[in-house]
Order: C-alpha cells, then structure tokens, then sequence
C-alpha cells in the first residue's frame, strides 16, 4: 500500500451479534447510514464485498451471526464515518 | 343493493369489504424499441410510482401494523433505489433494446435468483420481495392497477377462479372469504378454503367487471348467498347472524380437551388436515389430536424449482416438534392431475386424473422421491412422524417403495445421518386398492382413505368439472360399501383405518363411520370440534 493509501483508509472488524445476520432491516439502516458521508465505505466477509451504500449487494453478503465483518472507510471525512460506522454497528448488528 | 347465489364451501358468515382478483397472467412481451433513453425515462417515472405507493402503504402499515411489521415497505422502496438494480435495468434496455417491461422483469428474475441461490433460509425468502417490487414496477409501466392484499385490512377476495399456488400465496390474516365465479366444490381451492376455516362460494355467476375494489359485501355460507352493497336492514340482519355464530364457536370451543368418545365407550381419533407447518396454529387451536393428512406437495407449489431435502428436512422437523409427539402423518408428493408445477414438466396429458401423477412419478423419478424419503426419515428422529403414500393400485408398488426406502435407509446409515423408519401407510383412493385391501393390510401399518379420489375414480367423475357437479353423490352406495370393505380387511390384519378425504368432515356420516369401525378421521382443523359433538351424544 502506497503513502496515500495508508493515510486515505481506516478500518475496523465486527462480530454480527443480530441472530438473523444482516438481513434486510438493519441492512436498509445502513445504507441510510452510510449515504451519510462521502467516503466509500466497504464490507468484506468471506472473500467478498459490499460497498454499504448497496442494499441488495450486502443483503448477498448472506453474513450470519458471529461472522466478523470488516469494514473499510476511505475517503475525505473517513474520520467522522468511521466513528459513525463503529457506532452503527455496536448498535443495530 | 346486489345478490347472487352460488355454492357453498363453508359454513360461516362474514362480512367486508371486497377486494377483486384480476389475474395477471398475460406474461411480459420482449419487444424491440428504438429509443432506449424513452425508455428509460419511462421506467424511471414507474418506479417513481411505486416508491410513492410503497411509502403509502408504509404510512398505513405504521399505524394498523407498527414500526416493525411496516419496515418491509421501506425496504421495498430502498430496494427500488439500489445502484446495482437500476443500472442492471437501464443497461438491459440500452444494450438489446428491449422494452422496459422487459427489462424490469428480467432484471427482477435475475436478482431474485441470487437470493434463491443462497445457503440461508432468511435470505432465500428475499427472492420474493425482489419479485414484488419488480412486479410493481412492471405493473406501473402497463398502467394495471395493483393487487397487493398486503396493504388492506381482511377484505372478501372476488375472483374468476384461483389456483392453489395463488391462494396459498395469499396473505391468510387478510382474508375474509372467497367469492369464485367458477371452481368445483372438490377442486383444490375448495379444499384450501375450508382449511383456512373462511366462507367461500363458488360458481357464483356474477360479472366481475361491475364489482369495485372496496364495496361492501355480506358472504352468507349458510345460504350460499352473497349481497354487495347491503342496505341498512340486511346489515343488521348479518351482524346479528354473525354474534350468532360467534357463540356457537365458543359453545364449540368448550369441548376442547375433552375425549373424542361415544356415550358408549368407543374411542374415535379426530386428527386434521393442513398443507404446510403454518397451518399447524389452526390444529392446535382446535385441539386436534394430531396431523391425519399433511400435504407435502405444497412444499413444491408456487415455485421455480425443486425443494431441497434441507428445506423439506425443516419444514417437517418442525412440525413433528409442534405437535410434540403426537401423530404426524405426511403424505409424499401428490404433484400432477389438477396439481400442476411447470418444474416437474409433466407435460400434457389427455387424461391428467389417470395419468402421470402422485407415486406414479415417485417410481418413475426415484431421484425426486428419494430426496423426499431422506428428509422425512432424518425429521422422523424429533417426533411422531408417520408416512403415507397416496395413489396406490397394487402389492408390487408398495413393495417398490419399500425397496427405495431401504435404500434411503442404508444411503444415511453409510453417511451416518441420524435416522428412524416411520410407520407407514397407504392411501385408499383407488378402486384396485379398495378390491385388493386384504393383501395391501399384510404390508402396511396402517390406512387412509382418499375419498375425494376414490368418488371420482369409482363414479368416474372428473372433479375439475362443474358440469358434473350434480352428478357427483358423495353418500353413494358404492363408496359407503367400499370403506366398509376397506375397514374390515385392515382389522384382520390388526391395521388400523382413517378417512383423509372431504367425505370424513361430513357430519351426516360421521355416526355411520363410528359404527363403521373406522379408528380415525381427518378433517380440516375447523371441523375437529364438530365432529367431537357428534361422536360424544351417540352410541354405537
């Protein structure tokens, strides 16, 4: 990863407590969430990912409970959504 | 002020608002177009729309439903607004110049097949909602107006006809009764009716095209009357008919818990009939004492491809811990004759009723019916599961499935997959099996009589036509004779002897029946109590 690179991204892991996974509520909430900031913010699990402002896309993830996702923010306000996402998730999965 | 008169189904009385059935069978047409930004801008208007429809119902739904149940209908619209969707729409139109009805269906299909696809059942059951908005969007763009039970309160469904695979898509909450102008009192969706204990009339010869969406209906199951827009006097009239029968109920709902016993000590079974676990609410409700008649060929309805033995595994698992030890007899695959699925291509047949139907293609495909056996054997494990196999005509069929189900058995035993062999029985529905039940008994554990099957094929009346309705005698000589045969030739052999069919609801034979000898009826969940009054005031 270049200079830019490592300054321009943040990321953090998650463990999906919701028993159903990401299903479809807390999947829309997100991508309301996310729709909030600039930065592209991606999920990863399983070898494949999801930017979080598609809702059908991460509905596909089919992430289950206790799967840990990880969560890539990279963009100009990628510090306010960071801490946007980590909040989200502690909350709704 | 309107009345009609037509067949009844079911003994209730409800009134309500209607609500018109118009089939949307005319498929999407690819056509050719030129201008593939017109297109576009049409399509993006229609979904315009339906995000609009969609945020009505979410208004709606919040305050009859709640926040929680009411958030599908944001989803919907969330859905409607998802990047990969659209651009997969407008990518379609641009690149083969298709019509964007077109293009919305076929990107509606593809999506909602990734969902099927998945290994999660949550997930799995999303494909519809796929389908759904891709549906509205279609329905926009042809300017039809939408049939969607899911935003009204209970309304009474006004239709031509219905098929199973419509009624069972249809929201059971949301309904009132059902209204046909044609159907055939044996046909499915009679039968689904009186499982889903609601008023239904059918053959009632009325012009769908002057009955509106929201007029006021009285469905009188009592006289097989129908009124739309009642006045004052008949309203009245119904309402007090309809307390009247409310309290019948809850007279009827005090025998629960009680034996099913005659005052002379003979102890009959009372057990019902449902097509899929979500009717089970219903067989607990009237204290059935266990599942006489599951119809697991509901499991293959509307759909687009076969059910996995996992999800067949579920379904019955669950049921079997339901009901919690008691009797749960399921009925393998009874596709074919009127049940027709387009993934089996059965092709067309002169004589469906005598054709390729029930065990027939279970013999023929073993593939189909193996992946059956495997599920209900590993569900067997967590309760009272017995199995029973419909369509039977002779002593070399039942030994065929034997031969198949000890395969299955040694195909778990290699895996070292949990297992139990059921009991298992036989339908009797056919005229040969009827003749030949002394020989049949010595194979089986037990019997169940299809009486429906056993009418048509003994009178040799086809059940899908209306025409014969008046022909068709339920009490004829020749059936009552045969179940007598039936019972007599099981008792020999220690086996004992149900009826599945409509003819063991019928409470003009249920006494004849008891001194019949039969061990045991099923019946539409709705009937249990019924029946229990009668056999608790005779005597043998």
């Amino acid at each position: 990863m270049n200079e830019k690179g490592k300054m321009l991204m943040k990321t953090f892991n998650h463990e999906i407590k919701d028993e159903v996974g990401i299903h479809a509520r807390p999947a829309g909430l997100l991508v309301k969430e996310a729709k909030k900031y600039n930065s592209k913010i991606t999920l990863n699990v399983n070898g494949k990912s999801a930017e979080a402002t598609k809702l059908m896309a991460i509905m596909t993830l089919g992430v289950k409970q206790g799967q840990v996702v990880e969560i890539t923010i990279e963009g100009e306000d990628e510090d306010t959504a960071y801490e946007g996402m980590k909040v989200f998730f502690e909350q709704n999965l | 002020m309107q009345s009609f008169f037509g067949k009844s189904i079911y003994k209730g009385m409800v009134m309500g608002p209607v609500m018109v059935f118009k089939k949307n069978d005319d498929r999407v047409k690819r056509k050719k177009i030129e201008n593939a930004e017109m297109e576009i801008t049409r399509v993006t208007k229609a979904i315009d729309l339906a995000k609009k429809q969609l945020q009505k119902l979410y208004d709606k739904a919040i305050v009859q439903v709640g926040e929680a149940s009411a958030a599908i209908f944001e989803i919907h619209q969330m859905m409607l607004e998802d990047e990969d969707y659209l651009e997969a729409i407008h990518n379609t139109i641009r690149t083969e110049l298709v019509n964007a009805e077109y293009a919305v269906a076929m990107t509606g299909d593809n999506f909602s097949e990734i969902f099927s696809a998945m290994d999660n059942d949550y997930m799995k059951a999303r494909a519809v909602d796929v389908k759904d908005i891709s549906q509205r969007v279609v329905q926009n763009l042809c300017g039809q107006e939408e049939v969607d039970l899911s935003s009204k309160g209970p309304c009474i469904i006004v239709a031509d006809d219905l098929s199973p695979s419509e009624t069972i898509q249809m929201d059971k909450e949301k309904i009132l009764a059902f209204v046909t102008v044609r159907g055939s009192a044996n046909s499915h969706t009679a039968i689904l009716a009186r499982m889903m204990n609601i008023p239904a009339l059918i053959g009632v010869p009325l012009e769908l095209s002057k009955i509106e969406n929201g007029m006021i209906a009285v469905v009188d199951g009592f006289k097989g009357q129908v009124i739309f827009e009642p006045d004052e006097d008949t309203c009245r009239e119904a309402r007090q008919k309809i307390q009247k029968e409310q309290e019948k109920l809850r007279l009827l709902h005090e025998l629960k818990g009680k034996e099913n016993v005659t005052l002379d000590g003979r102890k009959i079974n009372i057990y019902a009939n449902i097509g899929s676990v979500s009717d089970i609410g219903y067989v607990l409700e009237n204290d059935a004492g266990g599942i006489g008649l599951f119809r697991s060929e509901f499991l293959y309805l509307g759909r687009t491809d076969f059910p996995t033995e996992e999800e067949q595994y579920q379904s019955y698992k669950q049921a079997a811990r339901m009901m919690a030890g008691k009797k749960v007899i399921i009925r393998t695959l009874d596709i074919g004759a009127d049940k027709q699925v387009d993934y089996f291509q059965l092709g067309k047949e002169d004589n469906p009723a005598l054709g390729y139907r029930a065990i027939r293609i279970c013999l023929k495909q073993p593939d189909i019916f193996k992946t059956q056996l495997r599920a209900l054997l590993r569900a067997a494990v967590f309760g009272n599961i017995s199995i029973m196999y419909p369509m039977i005509t002779s002593v070399e069929e039942v030994k065929q499935i034997q031969a198949i189900v000890e395969e299955v058995k040694a195909e778990l035993e290699k895996q070292e997959i949990q297992y139990k062999i059921p009991k298992q029985g036989i339908m009797i529905e056919t005229p040969a099996a009827v003749m030949i039940s002394d020989e049949l008994a010595q194979l089986v554990d037990f019997f169940s009589i299809g009486t429906n099957d056993l009418t048509q094929y003994t009178l040799a009346i086809d059940r899908q036509n209306e025409k014969l309705d008046d022909f068709y005698n339920p009490h004829h000589k020749a059936i009552l004779r045969m179940i007598k045969m039936v019972v007599e030739n099981a008792h020999k052999y220690g086996k004992w002897v149900g009826i599945c069919g409509e003819l063991g609801a019928d409470t003009a034979l249920t006494e004849q029946f008891v001194r019949m000898g039969i061990d045991e009826l099923s019946v539409a969940p709705s009937m249990v109590l019924n029946l229990r009054k009668i056999i608790r005031e005779m005597t043998v």
